[in-house]
């Protein structure tokens, strides 16, 4: 590293950001908030688990823009007639529904689609949507999806381990968790369907959310480096965060940006995927400030009191 | 004042300005273009399991390679432009895709069809095989308005069909594919030269239909489908047309938060993204990357990050600033300082679309794959040209007001 000047001091740091608090010593406020929201979704989680869509069930999805209104008994009955069963929603103005049932074989599928447009009315085949997962492939996917989770995770942790310290990788490992079980445990409590695309946002928010704890944490190791014998561990961890405040923020605001444009336009086949991001990146911004710092002091703080034992009972707080 | 750096600079901007404007052309070419996948054209995508017969008969290597050259034939007579036809020996399947068929339903159809194409006789006897077959073609009937298939056998079948055909004269003829009845011509007269016309079509599209199904031969081990996507094609276009959308929104309050929050560096930054931009889609190009609905969505996102450099490099900046360097020497320390981080910062989340790009499947695969090529190309962009253009802005003037930068000397 090369020298520079004067270094900005805690106090320069502090006059800087009009809106300046002392995010370290708050630090039990942000666990408390953080719990708040993951412990009913573990519950959820628990209780009633994720909706799982036809890519991990197996099924048979159709999207299918009927030209005149329709209602969903109609639909029903007329999958009833032809022996299937399964949820129908409406939308568009009760003109496009969509229909899941059982993996069909083809001929089973010609069958409906006839009896649908028989009994319900004319539909836009050109518009038309189908997606058939057989059993087989649906477990299939859902294996490679915990596979790539697992391998994933792992290989954070060794990278972060090579470039900075074990323990700012088990940190940052514990935000990363944080994000996952935020935006998993809302999509359980609310009951949102999980597809595919589901488990590429939960990749890419843990590739995101490592991603704004390292803005952070390489700003620590920095400091850390110029730290005097009488400096608090803690000081130097606030200073980093607010010196790297407007950086977490603007780049967040940023992918925010780019996603949410995506939600509002970018129709009905992205939306739960940019939900997901949306809901990744926020609670990823949040927690590399207030929750990936913070377990990391108390890890370092505990590692000085008790040299020898590793800092996990308090680390597991978050 | 350096005169030379403002040259140069207005140099850069018609440079890019020329580059932009001469590749929308090459670029969105419906042919020669960004290839579109199935979901923002319409068309099928399918995973055709093959299944053990009751036996229990070890499916090999060469059944699954037959199977392919069946399925290709067609795949070919369906008429669509690129259509792809992958084996998979592990898991015993064959994938096919195919993208801007006009009809999927029909396409499935065609494909799906395990049949073994027989010929019998009035009361049900196998007379002759698909494998006497050697050419089956739909065409025009001397008859205007009518259309007809011609069969040619091959000399042993020929044989066999004028030895049927003699026999046969005056009843009818039943073609099957498999127990389902084809079609069930009269027969006319012995045909003995092997060539012979099956009348009575409306439509070309019907004979050749059927032609195709005669000739393509049955597949030598039983197919279910495994996975199906099908899109139909307004829907296909009207997803890309709102991804289009959404990424030009996207794009443009991107640069207006830039142009706010970073003033000067800000353009710099927003003038640096359509270079980024640029240079992602000509490597789409380039490596023929089919671009999906995930893929889009994965090049928006990766729009949002590429900023990120920028902003994470400005913000260094502005810090080397505070602390009393000069602007030139806040941009070069501040770059190569936060050259570090972006490095770190960036290298997750290219660990993450890797991982998604050797474990996601399909469409996912699309996704990890622009995502990843995006992160390197901002990596390489910032690098080397918002570097440049930094450089060349702030050696214009030396004693700028760093309140272009978004700085306050009196903090």
């Amino acid at each position: 590293m090369e020298k520079h000047g004067h270094a900005a001091t805690y106090d320069d740091v502090q006059k800087i950001h009009p809106l300046y608090f002392n995010i370290v010593k708050k630090r039990l406020w942000w666990y408390a908030i953080s719990l708040l929201i993951i412990i009913p979704g573990v519950i959820s989680l628990v209780m009633q688990g994720l909706n799982l869509g036809i890519d991990f069930k197996g099924g048979t999805m159709l999207d299918v823009n009927f030209n005149k209104a329709v209602t969903q008994a109609a639909i029903t009955d007329t999958m009833k007639s032809v022996g299937l069963e399964g949820p129908v929603q409406l939308s568009d103005g009760n003109t496009t529904a969509l229909i899941r049932t059982e993996a069909l074989e083809e001929d089973k599928r010609a069958e409906l689609m006839t009896a649908l447009q028989t009994q319900v009315g004319e539909y836009d085949k050109t518009a038309l949507k189908e997606d058939k997962v057989g059993p087989a492939i649906g477990q299939e996917l859902a294996r490679n999806a915990i596979y790539a989770l697992i391998i994933a995770i792992g290989m954070m942790i060794i990278y972060i381990t090579i470039r900075f310290e074990f323990v700012f990788a088990i940190s940052g490992i514990i935000a990363l968790v944080h994000d996952v079980l935020v935006v998993v445990g809302i999509f359980s409590l609310f009951q949102w369907e999980i597809d595919s695309a589901f488990v590429a946002a939960i990749l890419t928010i843990i590739g995101y959310s490592i991603n704004d704890t390292v803005i952070i944490f390489d700003r620590i190791r920095e400091n850390q480096g110029k730290m005097r014998r009488a400096d608090s561990y803690g000081d130097m961890v606030d200073k980093s965060i607010w010196q790297t405040m407007r950086r977490s923020i603007n780049t967040s605001i940023t992918v925010l940006i780019a996603l949410l444009s995506l939600f509002i336009l970018g129709g009905e086949s992205t939306r739960m995927f940019s939900l997901a991001m949306l809901l990744g990146v926020f609670t990823g911004a949040y927690s590399s400030i207030f929750i990936a710092s913070q377990v990391l002091l108390e890890v370092k703080t505990h590692m000085k009191k008790t040299p020898r034992k590793g800092g996990k009972g308090k680390a597991a707080r978050a | 004042m350096r005169r030379g750096n403002i040259i140069k600079l207005v140099a850069l901007v018609l440079l890019v300005a020329a580059a932009v404007a001469l590749s929308i052309k090459p670029l969105t070419d419906p042919i020669k273009g960004i290839p579109l996948g199935l979901d923002l054209r319409g068309g099928v995508h399918l995973v055709l399991q093959a299944e053990q017969d009751k036996n229990g008969t070890p499916i090999t290597r060469d059944d699954i390679d037959k199977a392919k050259a069946i399925i290709s034939n067609r795949v070919n007579d369906l008429g669509v432009s690129e259509p792809i036809v992958q084996a998979d020996y592990d898991k015993k399947r064959i994938i096919v895709d195919l993208a801007g068929v006009t009809d999927p339903d029909k396409a499935v159809d065609i494909l799906k069809t395990t049949a073994k194409l027989t010929f019998r006789d009035p009361e049900g006897n196998i007379m002759l095989q698909g494998d006497d077959l050697k050419d089956a073609k739909g065409g025009q009937a001397q008859q205007a308005g009518q259309y007809v298939v011609n069969l040619t056998f091959s000399p042993d079948g020929g044989k066999k069909f004028a030895a049927l055909t003699t026999k046969l004269v005056g009843q009818r003829l039943g073609v099957y594919l498999d127990d389902k009845l084809l079609t069930n011509p009269s027969v006319n007269t012995p045909i003995l030269d092997g060539q012979a016309e099956i009348t009575g079509y409306d439509t070309l599209e019907d004979a050749a239909n059927h032609a195709v199904l005669m000739r393509s031969g049955s597949l030598p081990v039983s197919m279910s489908i495994a996975e199906k996507r099908q899109v139909g094609a307004s829907l296909g276009v009207d997803s890309l047309n709102r991804s289009i959308q959404a990424g030009l929104y996207g794009l443009i309050f991107i640069f207006l938060f830039m142009l706010v929050f970073y003033r000067l560096p800000g353009i710099v930054a927003d003038f640096s993204l359509v270079v980024y931009a640029l240079i992602v889609l000509w490597i789409f190009w380039m490596f023929g990357v089919v671009l999906t609905l995930p893929g889009i969505a994965g090049f928006i996102l990766s729009i949002g990050m590429a900023v990120d450099f920028n902003i994470i490099i400005y913000e260094r900046v502005k810090e080397e600033i505070r602390v009393g360097k000069s602007l030139r020497a806040g941009v070069e320390s501040g770059f190569s300082r936060a050259f570090v981080t972006v490095i770190d910062a960036h290298v997750t989340t290219l660990i993450a679309a890797l991982t998604l790009y050797t474990f996601g499947s399909g469409s996912i695969k699309g996704f990890a794959l622009t995502l990843g090529i995006g992160i390197l190309a901002s990596l390489f962009t910032t690098i080397t040209f918002t570097r440049l253009v930094l450089r060349l802005t702030v050696g214009i003037k030396p004693k700028m007001n760093t309140t272009w930068f978004g700085v306050r000397r009196d903090v």
